[in-house]
């Protein structure tokens, strides 16, 4: 590259990176000002920082609960969607029926479904049901809503996968489910790496259905909880960003400790 | 029929359900489909066609009532332009700014992974924290970017109340969150491309920006479908960013079909209205997939021949 290249190059990335990092250093500027303190959001309060907005965000607002259920239901959500996604794609990717190429067609159309356009019907439902405000009452839903990606992904990945491997287990003797068990969701771990990170992602921010379904606050998930500081208690905007970090930093790290394996798997997911 | 080729029929009959056995392994994912989505779906048409409350026993068939009323309330009118600006404003600003940093960002030089990882750092983060923080940026009172414009002098601006620059920013800071996820598309798909057919095109003196049109645009075309139908959803749903943000106002002037459901039902109590919003929702939805999907395939045979 020649030289005004290189540095137009340079300005571009370094400008792409503020805005992506801008919005959260002013978060922890704010996070740490009482109040009262109107100093200008640009300016750290290295003489008053102060802790009391995360403790508004953790007594009043309760954070720490909302973690906890956050964890709940990420956690389950993610192992449901892992399990019935690697099953299902297998007769999926291994068995070209037409009755398969349909299921699979309609499992794709799940993905076009917005949330909100079945929340009337899904609301009562689930009151029929006795799930509203019930950990169950979002996992099942929350699921639903990410399998289709997971599935299309698993399949994906399994057509990939040359045939030899199972039947040379089959050959060798082996029933179909300990092909399945030995041979086949083995080879599945590094797609599997994406699509937990791809639903705990989701599960953990999902803000909309969370928001009905979980109404009363000792069920509320965390993206709620941060929002409920803009409306009930008036709006706490310090407090809410205070929250806000609370509930980002779990993210975060597990994003840091996978991020490498992360890009490769969705770079090399794509490439085949 | 003979006994023998009777005991075959059965073999066969037992052998084919043998093999569908395997079926079995998604029969768990569609009945989850079935109550969770499929149920409700049909159920919202059945409820659309009523008067329901949301709450009460009681409700009566209106007929289609409910979907007439869609094409005279001025409501649904700018939740359904504001639908459209945020579906196709984000995906136009989304495309632009993934494939540009994918571009940049697909050679070889120190601090690349580091780069990579910031620009799909918001990816992580709930639209609902990005709301808060840019709730910091926006402002009118303390908004860092109305700090900066008073230390320059310059008249402030209030970005949130002013309908039409509320619903810019909306797009924008929907588009600057999600642009992470069409730069790995498009990363992939420059990673795919053989290296080739780019050494071909430069012996024939096709470089810099002739080759990038000629050669790795066409290339990419299977990244850019995948990458414009994904974000095209994704803008068509949004809701979280403007329910914290503006909550739909001022009044109702930047509500999205989505956040204007949530409130038909549980602020006007009108749930036989709300499920037909939602029916026109998904049903948008469906036509503009069906729609680009059948473009980008027959773009890709043009191409292929």
């Amino acid at each position: 590259m020649r030289a005004p290249t290189k540095a137009l190059v340079a300005v571009i990335l370094v400008v792409g990176a503020a805005i992506q990092l801008i919005p959260f250093y002013l978060a922890i500027t704010t996070a740490f000002k009482a109040g009262s303190d109107l100093s200008s959001v640009w300016f750290f309060p290295f003489a008053e920082a102060t802790w009391s907005n995360f403790a508004e965000a953790i007594t009043s607002g309760g954070i720490l609960r909302a973690t906890l259920n956050s964890a709940i239901v990420t956690v389950v959500s993610t192992a449901l969607v892992c399990i019935l996604a690697a099953l299902a794609s297998y007769p999926l990717a291994r068995r070209r029926t037409t009755t398969n190429r349909a299921v699979e067609f309609v499992i794709l159309a799940v993905m076009m479904v917005p949330p909100l356009a079945i929340l009337v019907p899904l609301y009562s439902l689930l009151n029929g049901m006795g799930l509203l405000n019930t950990y169950l009452g979002l996992i099942l839903p929350l699921t639903c809503l990410e399998l289709p990606r997971a599935i299309f992904l698993y399949t994906q990945f399994l057509r990939s996968v040359p045939l030899s491997l199972e039947e040379a287990a089959r050959m060798d003797g082996a029933s179909r489910v300990q092909t399945l068990w030995m041979i086949v969701f083995p080879l599945l771990k590094p797609v599997t790496a994406t699509v937990i990170i791809l639903t705990a992602v989701y599960v953990w921010n999902e803000f909309a259905l969370s928001s009905y379904i979980m109404y009363s606050t000792d069920m509320r998930t965390i993206a709620p909880s941060i929002a409920a500081f803009f409306g009930a208690n008036g709006s706490n905007v310090n407090a809410a960003v205070a929250a806000s970090l609370i509930g980002v930093i779990p993210m975060l790290i597990a994003y840091l400790f996978l991020q490498r394996y992360f890009m490769k798997g969705m770079l090399a997911g794509a490439e085949k | 029929m003979s006994a023998p080729s009777s005991a075959a029929a059965a073999l066969r009959t037992r052998r084919i359900w043998r093999e569908s056995a395997v079926n079995l392994m998604y029969l768990p994912a569609v009945a989850l489909f079935v109550v969770f989505i499929v149920i409700p779906v049909v159920q919202g048409v059945a409820i659309a066609l009523t008067n329901w409350d949301g709450y009460s026993a009681q409700r009566s068939f209106v007929g289609l009532d409910n979907f007439a009323r869609i094409f005279t309330d001025e409501n649904f009118a700018t939740a359904l332009r504001n639908t459209f600006i945020f579906g196709v404003g984000s995906t136009l600003i989304q495309q632009v700014l993934g494939l540009l940093f994918a571009v940049l960002l697909d050679r070889k030089f120190r601090g690349r992974g580091f780069a990579r990882a910031v620009i799909y750092l918001p990816v992580l983060v709930s639209p609902v924290v990005m709301g808060t923080m840019y709730y910091l940026v926006f402002r009118y009172h303390q908004g860092a970017l109305n700090d900066i414009l008073g230390v320059l002098g310059i008249a402030q601006v209030s970005w949130l109340s002013d309908v039409n620059v509320a619903v810019a920013v909306i797009v924008l800071i929907n588009s600057v969150q999600f642009m992470g996820v069409s730069m790995l598309i498009y990363l992939s798909g420059l990673q795919g491309i053989p290296a080739e057919i780019k050494e071909a095109a430069s012996l024939d003196g096709a470089t810099g920006w002739r080759q990038f049109f000629a050669i790795t645009v066409p290339q990419l075309t299977p990244a850019f479908a995948a990458s414009v139908v994904l974000n095209l959803i994704g803008g068509l749903k949004l809701y979280d960013i403007i329910q914290v943000l503006t909550g739909g106002g001022p009044g109702y002037a930047t509500n999205s079909l989505s956040t204007l459901i949530g409130r038909t039902y549980f602020g006007n109590q009108a749930a036989g209205y709300a499920a037909a919003q939602g029916i026109v929702l998904f049903l948008i939805i469906v036509v503009c997939t069906i729609a680009l999907n059948w473009w980008f395939d027959r773009t890709r045979n043009r191409l292929e021949n």
